[in-house]
């Protein structure tokens, strides 16, 4: 009797496995889009909002992984994503003249900020250039967190060491976490250390935060988010159509409307300003 | 402690309001990790029975290769499976990176040495006295097999327990494989992930309650099927 009973439970829990299995929508492979992007369009919640308007308008499903921008822009490199949102201009540029993408249209842009603990233990608060803020910090040996992570963020904050004349790497007070925006934000407030940011993750994440925003608006700090379609004519088993489809909607009038008021009612301010039609070189001026 | 309750007090909300977003990514979970923990039992019983029962040259090498992969890290897992399904890689032609079939064969490969390891110790616990009597009374090999495994259906069902609750909390390969896509190939523990990185520690504590209660459940009746015959 009770092998019987137990044969009726494992047999029930196969049937009701399959039956949602069943209710699982399979997708046609050419009405699918991978979109490798940066953590910060997720992590705020833009991409929430966006991909759903894009799906209902096109019928494209969009599979949005999301990576630093220099992960999603090695998937498109081999020819594993259709479309990226990247926020790393230096190695956009390189990764269009190498041939891995077409395409690369100008999105939107927010800005960076370095953040630190309340008390500023470095008095770096105010300072109008950000690599003398990064040189305050390596002359006081000031903890520092550092993405790690070869994302567009953990790029700028190279760059901003490099303008400053200082190579950090191996120094004791220069950490390295190897994890998101989110993460890094949340071991450097635990730490009490400084880190660059970009402004919609800190926003998004402020409320468990010990930490202030102590400098931001320098031109160096631009944080500008490109679209890029992978070529399909490295890659013939990217959806080009599909990419093209994704780019185009991210640059008409509709979506620039959403991203302009994206977050307002949140935070008080927009977290991304929008940016389609115009040059990089206008930004921030 | 104020977030810790503000966690468990969102639990029980999105619990009790049957969230749509929460049960759909609760029943994913339940599907993926079920079906994984299906097909590695399918196997790992069979190859650990199979292994079990046999002498062959080798064999401590195979027993000791299993017993290793019992602990296979997930994110190693995640990596090979996500290079062989890249659309360029090995097995690209499938098509399948991304989608919940990913995740069910990332799981399985994580869920089948553990099932395996398990069911070939308990098989080998076993008399040997029990299967020469069986064998006298008549039975035919088949039987004899099916006899020793319904013999050995305690440590089993902890085989399935172990399975099912390794693959379900698993992380690392769920999110290289699936790619935690919203309504699609996002499960209970990608999803904490994400809400943890976006600040929203009240919902990650409150999907991490969910995680605890439903692995709870599924063991309170694997473990209800297990000591039904026990007291004897």
């Amino acid at each position: 009797m009770g092998t019987k009973i137990n044969l009726w439970i494992i047999l029930w829990g196969i049937v009701f496995l399959i039956f949602i299995s069943l209710m699982t929508p399979v997708h046609a492979q050419q009405k699918t889009i991978i979109l490798a992007t940066t953590t910060s369009t997720q992590d705020s919640g833009l991409l929430d909002i966006l991909i759903p308007i894009f799906e209902k308008k096109t019928g494209y499903f969009v599979k949005t992984i999301a990576v630093g921008s220099g992960q999603a822009m090695a998937m498109g490199q081999k020819g594993e994503a259709d479309v990226l949102l990247v926020h790393s201009p230096e190695a956009e540029k390189k990764f269009i003249a190498e041939g891995y993408g077409i395409n690369r249209r100008l999105i939107m842009h927010n800005g960076y900020i370095i953040v630190g603990p309340s008390e500023d233990p470095v008095k770096i608060k105010g300072v109008k250039s950000s690599s003398e803020a990064f040189k305050k910090i390596a002359s006081m040996k000031a903890l520092f967190m550092s993405r790690g992570d070869n994302s567009g963020t953990h790029s700028k904050e190279k760059g901003i060491w490099k303008a400053a004349g200082i190579n950090p790497e191996g120094e004791k007070w220069y950490q390295q976490t190897g994890l998101g925006m989110g993460q890094t934000l949340n071991v450097a407030a635990e730490k009490k250390a400084y880190t660059l940011a970009d402004r919609g993750t800190y926003l998004a994440l402020r409320k468990n935060l010990n930490l202030d925003i102590l400098v931001q608006g320098d031109a160096i700090l631009l944080n500008i988010y490109h679209v890029i379609e992978v070529n399909p004519a490295k890659w013939p088993k990217v959806n080009a159509a599909g990419a093209k489809a994704f780019a185009d909607f991210m640059v008409s009038k509709e979506t620039q409307n959403i991203i302009k008021t994206f977050g307002v009612d949140k935070f008080g301010s927009p977290l991304f300003f929008p940016d389609a039609g115009k040059k990089e070189e206008e930004l921030g001026k | 402690m104020d977030l810790i309750l503000e966690g468990i007090k969102k639990a029980f909300w999105l619990l009790i309001t049957f969230d749509p977003e929460v049960i759909k990514i609760t029943l994913l979970s339940l599907q993926i990790s079920g079906t994984a923990t299906l097909v590695s039992l399918l196997i790992g019983i069979s190859i650990g029975t199979a292994i079990a029962l046999t002498q062959f040259p080798g064999r401590k090498i195979v027993v000791s290769l299993i017993n290793t992969g019992m602990g296979l890290p997930p994110v190693v897992v995640g990596l090979f499976v996500t290079i062989f399904l890249w659309r360029n890689g090995p097995l690209g032609f499938l098509g399948v990176l991304y989608t919940p079939t990913a995740m069910i064969l990332a799981q399985a490969v994580i869920a089948t040495p553990i099932v395996m390891g398990i069911t070939l110790a308990a098989i080998q616990q076993l008399p040997q006295k029990l299967r020469l009597q069986i064998l006298a009374l008549g039975a035919t090999r088949l039987q004899m097999v099916w006899i020793l495994i319904k013999e050995a259906k305690l440590p089993l069902l902890a085989a399935v327990m172990a399975g099912f609750g390794g693959v379900i909390s698993e992380v690392g390969a769920s999110i290289m494989v699936g790619g935690n896509i919203k309504g699609y190939s996002r499960v209970l523990t990608t999803a904490t992930v994400m809400e943890t990185s976006r600040g929203n520690f009240d919902i990650a504590i409150a999907l991490g309650i969910i995680l605890l209660m439903l692995a709870y459940f599924i063991n309170l009746i694997l473990t209800q099927v297990q000591q039904r015959e026990r007291p004897r």
